[in-house]
Formats: structure tokens, sequence, C-alpha cells
């Protein structure tokens, strides 16, 4: 079902500036887009280990992320400029159910990186229309990349977008750890794309175990999203 | 021969990685069941990563009963690598696996530095498992031990068949942002680039002291890496932590290995090993 994960080397198309992140823009190649919510892993430049990313759009022959540079790997990725090129590899792990009646997306800071192509993907399942989304951030400045998702309703600390979760749809969550607890108490039976070190992000390395089920599990290989 | 080094790779979810490689190596596997230490288990540095798995591994009975069976299905050159805490449970994990025809040689990980010490030492572990099996016993000695070729000379003596060289070497890294610990056991293991010199140190001095054969890995990232390790006196090459950044390492590393032999008048790995020993050239 899910296509089968390819290493190549693409080209950097674009580096857009959104509020603090960066869409960085890039061939497709042979590469399969996969499923929203898989996630690839793309070489940092100078670096030992890639860092895994989701897939934020999927432009015509494109692959596209939107990477906020915390650290010294986003940070190399994202001082990569058109024509320089890097190693991808994906897709990888499981991605988001989009057979659900009433879908709501649900994202925080970076964490909405792979709602675009969900709601893309979703909208196209129903007739064109995107679904609702809630989006919450950090500051103004970060909210700039709720543009990438249509039909989205925001708000900026201190709210919280748990403040603004109707009952009884299907959520659809990606964001940090905290947020994704408080859906996960308030939203039973929601997917949440949860995130952990990964050195190697397809069952290799063992380094991105996370307690499922009340056992240690390779998120890479179990998740990244998983059922509440 | 181009092996993964134990715990880079697991076969069962990346079979084509292990097909191109000419022999998998299995994670530790324990007498009984570990899940191993709490995130965050891994770390990266300039030169290296860090890790603290503590040996995640469903345990030798579920290991027997479910993943030996489907690794055997794979059809890959087999080897198994066994850890324990003491010689009696390391003698055990050998006595069941001797029955195991798809199972060509044992490792035994007798230098993980994320688990306490064994208490005995490693000659008298190998000696345990050699009354235990007659399948070839391969021993992975630990950098951090000053007298390696003290420790080869020993093992070779208590019936070891090969030697694997090395295991990670003890480090740490501190967070940028909180200033502590990245890792949630404080230290972990360092593999990587950092690792090659010291790698290339320790199969040199055993070579000088033993004429066993030896898997040499730290730090490969490509054929000249592993015709360096050759040189110094390795007759097989395992890739690590390369594996991760680059799941197409065996084919490539086979290549450039290739090339590098040709390069330097040879056909085959086993006339290049051993020959950084030979006086130089005038
Ligand atoms: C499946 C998956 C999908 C991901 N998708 C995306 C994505 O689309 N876009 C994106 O920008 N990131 C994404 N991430 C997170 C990204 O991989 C990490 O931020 C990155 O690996 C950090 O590497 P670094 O070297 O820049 O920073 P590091 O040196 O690893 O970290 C720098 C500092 O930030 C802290 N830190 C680490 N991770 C995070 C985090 N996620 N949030 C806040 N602080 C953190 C560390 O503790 C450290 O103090 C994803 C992660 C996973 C597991
Ligand atoms: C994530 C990780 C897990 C490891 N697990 C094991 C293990 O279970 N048993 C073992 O003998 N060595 C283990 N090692 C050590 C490697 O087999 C190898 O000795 C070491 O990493 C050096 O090689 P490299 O630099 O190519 O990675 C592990 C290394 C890493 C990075
Ligand atoms: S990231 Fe390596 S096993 Fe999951």
């Amino acid at each position: 079902m899910t296509p089968p994960p390819r290493r190549e080397r693409v080209t950097v198309v674009a580096n857009e500036q959104i509020g603090p992140y960066t869409l960085l823009r890039t061939t497709r190649g042979e590469v399969d887009p996969g499923v929203p919510g898989q996630f690839f892993m793309l070489e940092a430049p100078g670096r030992i280990l890639p860092r895994p990313m989701s897939l934020c759009l999927v432009p015509t022959g494109e692959l596209a992320f939107l990477i906020d540079p915390i650290g010294p790997g986003t940070q190399a990725i994202c001082a990569l400029q058109p024509g320089e090129s890097l190693q991808v590899l994906g897709p990888l792990g499981n991605g988001f159910r989009l057979d659900v009646e009433q879908p709501l997306l649900v994202g925080g800071g970076i964490g909405i990186a792979p709602l675009p192509f969900t709601s893309q993907a979703l909208a196209r399942r129903n007739g064109g229309t995107p679904p609702p989304a809630v989006l919450g951030f950090r500051s103004a400045h970060h909210a700039e990349a709720a543009a990438l998702v249509p039909n989205a309703e925001v708000c900026i600390e201190p709210t919280y977008v748990t403040a603004l979760i109707p009952a009884g749809l299907d959520v659809l969550a990606c964001g940090p750890e905290p947020m994704l607890e408080a859906v996960r108490a308030q939203c039973p039976g929601s997917q949440l794309a949860w995130e952990a070190p990964m050195a190697c992000g397809y069952g290799a390395c063992y380094g991105c175990a996370v307690e499922i089920d009340g056992e240690l599990k390779r998120l890479c290989i179990e998740g990244p999203v998983l059922a509440a | 021969m181009i092996l993964n080094a134990s715990g880079c790779l697991d076969a069962l979810t990346a079979p084509n990685v292990a097909a191109a490689l000419d022999c998998f190596v299995t994670k530790t596997v324990t007498p009984l069941p570990r899940g191993g230490n709490p995130p965050t288990r891994i770390a990266e540095t300039p030169v290296g990563m860090l890790n603290s798995i503590g040996l995640a591994n469903p345990g030798i009975d579920e290991f027997l009963r479910v993943n030996l069976p489907e690794l055997a299905a794979l059809g890959l050159r087999l080897w198994v690598s066994v850890g324990g805490f003491s010689a009696e449970e390391y003698a055990a994990s050998c006595a069941l696996l001797d029955a195991w025809p798809e199972v060509e040689a044992l490792e035994l990980n007798l230098s993980c530095p994320n688990v306490e010490e064994a208490a005995e030492s490693a000659a008298a572990i190998v000696a345990a498992c050699r009354a235990a099996t007659t399948k070839p016993l391969w021993a992975k000695l630990s950098p951090a031990n000053w007298d390696i070729a003290g420790s080869a000379r020993a093992v070779e003596a208590a019936g070891a068949d090969g030697l694997s060289l090395i295991n990670t070497i003890r480090g740490l890294a501190i967070d940028a942002r909180t200033n502590r610990p990245v890792l949630s056991l404080a230290t972990g293991g360092l593999s990587g680039p950092a690792l090659k010199p010291i790698a290339l140190a320790a199969v040199f001095q055993c070579r000088r002291v033993s004429q066993l054969p030896i898997v040499g890995m730290g730090g490969v990232r490509t054929g000249r890496d592993a015709f360096e390790l050759l040189a110094a006196g390795a007759t097989h090459v395992a890739v690590g932590t390369t594996l991760f950044a680059d799941p197409g390492a065996p084919g490539r590393i086979r290549a450039e290995l290739q090339v590098e032999l040709e390069r330097n008048g040879f056909t085959t790995s086993a006339e290049a090993s051993g020959i950084a020993h030979a006086p130089a050239r005038a």
C-alpha cells in the first residue's frame, strides 16, 4: 500500500522564509510523496546524521518541507540555497488515516508542517473542500505560517489551541508533546503525530523508542502517527 | 566480506539493506527481554553519535521463537550477537543457538558500554561459550581496555575463532539549551568518524599478537576507510553508524573498496590485510 522508501539526491528549487520558518522546495525525482504524516530523512550538510522532516506540500514535480531552524542540523538544511543538493530518504513511517467522517486538523507551532499536505489530500476526498483547522502559535511572527493551511482558525499564546477544538470531530494533530497530551486527553480517538530523536528513520538504530501501550517501541516503525 | 555492525541494522525492517551485505549480524540478544534505556537515547556530536540504547532486545526465548525463524526465512548469512551478565548466561544462549543451522557464527558482545560490565573477564566468558557450542565464536572487544592486545591473546587462548574490533567508547554530550546531558543516562557509546583512529589502533595492535581473523569496525564511511582497516590487519569490515545516514552504504563501500584495492595493486581484500605492518618502502 505505502510506496517503498527511496533515497535520492534532490536539488533545492527555492528557499522561502515564512515567519521564523523556512519552506525548502526541492525537485522530486523518482521519490514518492507518500501519505500525509509520513516523513523523510533529510541530509543535514556537514552533520553525521540526517534529520526527520514531515512533507509539507507537494508542488508539481517538487517536495516542500517547512523547517524550524532550532539547532545545528535544521540550520544546516535551512542554509541550503537554490541549485544546491541534498539526499532525501522516504517516505517513511505511518501517516494519517484519511478515511474519517468529520476531519479537524490541529497544529501547534512547527507541528503544522504536515498539515498543508494533509489538508489538500482530505480536500481531494471531499469534492475540493478543505477540512477545518485550528492552529496555535507562540507569536504573531510564528503565526505567519498559518497562511499555508486553508480554512484555519488561529490562536496565539496564552490562548491554547485545545480551547478551539469543538467536540465530536475526527482530530488529526501534530505539535509539541504537551499539546498532543492535551489533545489526547480531550479527544479520544484522535490521530496524533509524535516526535522523537531519530538517527535512521527506518528501524535500524532503536534510538526513537517511545512508550506505546506500556512498551518501548520504535516510533519510526509504529508511528509517527499513533491513535490516541 | 562486508557486514553490518551489531545494533545498527534490523534485517526485518530493512531486508534490502541486509541483502546488500555479505552477512547480517543481529542486535545483541540477552537472556531476558530488555526494553532498553529510557529516551533520550541518541545524540549527535560534530564527530560522531552517542547512543545509550541499552541492549533493547526481546530476550533469547522470544528471539528463538519469533525473530530467528523470520530472519532465517530471509535466506541471509547470519551471525547472532550474544550478550549477558555472567559467563553462564552467555554460555546458556550459545547452547540454545547451537541447534540452529541457519546461524553461521556467534559474536560475543563482551564490551557494551551501556550496561554494567560483565563481572567475569572476557576470556572466562569465551571459555564457557566454547564449551557450549561448536559454532565459530567472534569476541567483540572494547577499545576502553588499554591492553586490548592482551585481551585478544587471552580470548584466543580461551577458544575464540575471531575478533570483532571495536565496540563504542564512552562519551557525553551537553544540551545547548538546558546545559544538562542530552542522554537520559548521561553517558553513551560514541560511534562514527571519531572512532576510526581508535579502531585502526585496536586492529593494528591485535594483529601484532594474534593471527585470528578480525572484523574491523568503527567510523567506516568510505571504501578508503574500509581499506585502511584491512591494511591495519582486519580481514573483514563492518559498517554501523554510516548505515543510518546512508542505507545504500554496503553496496557503495564495496564498490569504492574494490577501486581502492585495485589502485593499490590488489585484487582481493585478503591480499591487503595487514599490509600496514610491512616495513615502509624506501
Ligand atoms: C517524524 C518527525 C517529523 C518532523 N517533522 C519536522 C518538520 O516538518 N519540520 C521541522 O522543523 N521539524 C520537524 N521535526 C523535528 C526535527 O527533526 C528536529 O527539530 C531536528 O531533528 C532537530 O535537529 P537540530 O540538529 O537542528 O537540533 P538539535 O541539536 O537536535 O536540537 C536543538 C535543541 O532543540 C531541542 N529540540 C530538539 N527537537 C526539538 C523540537 N522538535 N522542538 C523544540 N526543541 C527541540 C533539543 O533538545 C536541543 O536543545 C520532525 C521530527 C520527527 C520525529
Ligand atoms: C545505535 C547503536 C546500537 C548499537 N548496538 C550494539 C549492540 O547491540 N551490540 C554490539 O555489540 N554493538 C552495538 N553497537 C556498536 C556497533 O556494533 C559498533 O561496534 C560501533 O558502532 C562502531 O562502528 P561504527 O562507528 O561504524 O558505528 C551499537 C552502535 C550503535 C550506534
Ligand atoms: S529512528 Fe532509528 S529505529 Fe527509529
